[in-house]
């Protein structure tokens, strides 16, 4: 037990994908222009995290281990095609859903965070439970940065700043303060 | 005869600097900061992805006809990703040293949309020659931005380069310059200082203008 939560809060918090590792800068910076866009991104890639570790954790379990230089190719055949699958599904079954996340999913499956937690939970050698936890805390972190991000971009819009600074580098250095507050949690665990 | 060397010239150098893929057009940006906490290790990074972008481009322009339009993404992904496994096993027998510290991000490779965007916006609609001078070129400027932020980093954070000690004993490491935070930091000061050139040029370019026009009038 102790260990899913060591896990959650360090994917959460310490090794923040976005922050600490660099994953899923993309739509990090592309996107996170608004409050709302960001939230709904940010759930969409929780769903799609979960998907994965199920996905990853099948495919370690039962195919991997006869052909381990697949690893690569069937994990993007396979979660490409199950996010696929399950975005029509939602689709079909509750349209205001997908009207909120929806079309988001396509456009994260590629996203390299989504890898990265697949690779990362099986360089780990995580078990089913384990995956589903890292997932869902890589996602919460995921989503708090964004969130983060697009809260410090509005009220930036409304201030007076040089045009020189606006832009890409502005919301690089902003993403880098924040990276360094997010250093401050790495002593939450080390005093336990 | 001549025309088609100049078109050469300007498809390879065109992606080390005035389409700079990470300085100009902002991609690729994940493996980009995730590695550059040493020259070497930047090094590493820029040559595999040299590889597998050439590589991948080659397949994409010779299998061009052959691949449907409608699934040419998934096509492009699984050349891809066959390219990253080859350079991650390559890496791993090689440099088990630098494999180790580059980690997860060397299959995470994948997942660069500069890669991607090059084999949708370029290899898939030109020759073969073509589309590789472009690959070289691109990876080319690629591997400029990572050494150069690596370097930077590098220099900063340790006080040395590839591992070769610069300032002696009394330098203090800037330690932030090799942590996370420092990536961002970099990268953005790098794109700042761009911005700031390419604005002293328009500056530059509206002066002459302007001083052409009163020339002209006097």
């Amino acid at each position: 037990m102790d260990n899913l939560v060591w896990i959650f809060i360090s994917s959460l918090l310490i090794n923040n994908f976005v922050l600490a590792y660099f994953l899923g800068l993309c739509p990090f910076l592309g996107v996170s222009n608004s409050l709302e866009t960001s939230f709904r991104l940010g759930l969409a890639t929780i769903f799609v995290l979960l998907i994965t570790a199920l996905c990853s954790w099948f495919l370690n379990t039962y195919v991997l281990i006869y052909a381990p230089y697949l690893r690569l190719i069937s994990f993007i055949v396979v979660i490409a095609s199950t996010v696929q699958f399950i975005e029509m599904l939602i689709k079909k079954l509750s349209p205001a859903l997908f009207r909120a996340m929806g079309i988001f999913l396509p456009l994260i499956t590629t996203n390299c965070a989504i890898l990265g937690l697949a690779i990362f939970a099986t360089n780990r050698g995580y078990g089913l439970i384990e995956g589903i936890v890292f997932a869902l805390g890589a996602g919460i972190g995921f989503t708090l940065a964004m969130v983060l991000l697009a809260g410090l971009r509005e009220e930036s819009e409304l201030s007076d700043i040089p045009k020189l600074i606006q832009g890409i580098a502005m919301n690089l250095i902003i993403a880098g303060i924040l990276s360094m507050a997010f250093m401050g949690f790495a002593g939450l665990f080390s005093a336990v | 005869m001549a025309e088609n060397q100049n078109e050469s010239y300007e498809t390879f150098f065109r992606g080390i600097w005035r389409d700079n893929p990470v300085f100009v057009q902002v991609l690729g940006m994940c493996p980009m900061l995730a590695v550059t906490n040493s020259a070497i290790n930047a090094v590493a990074m820029g040559m595999a992805t040299l590889f597998v972008l050439v590589g991948s481009s080659f397949l994409v322009s010779s299998f061009k006809q052959w691949i449907p339009k409608q699934v040419r993404i998934s096509a492009f992904i699984i050349i891809i990703a066959t390219f990253v496994t080859v350079a991650d096993y390559t890496l791993l027998a090689l440099v088990p040293k630098v494999h180790k510290e580059l980690g997860a991000f060397i299959p995470l490779i994948v997942a660069n949309c500069m890669i991607l965007g090059r084999q949708e916006a370029f290899a898939s609609r030109n020759t073969v020659r073509l589309a590789v001078l472009d690959a070289m070129g691109m990876a080319g400027g690629f591997m400029v931005a990572l050494f150069s932020l690596g370097a930077i980093r590098e220099i900063l954070g340790n006080g040395s380069l590839f591992g070769v000690d610069l300032f002696g004993e009394h330098f203090e490491p800037w330690v932030i310059m090799i942590l996370p935070p420092g990536g961002f930091l970099t990268l953005g000061l790098i794109l700042l200082f761009f911005n700031w050139v390419t604005q002293q040029k328009d500056k530059f370019i509206e002066q002459v203008a302007e001083a052409e026009r009163v020339a002209s009038d006097g």
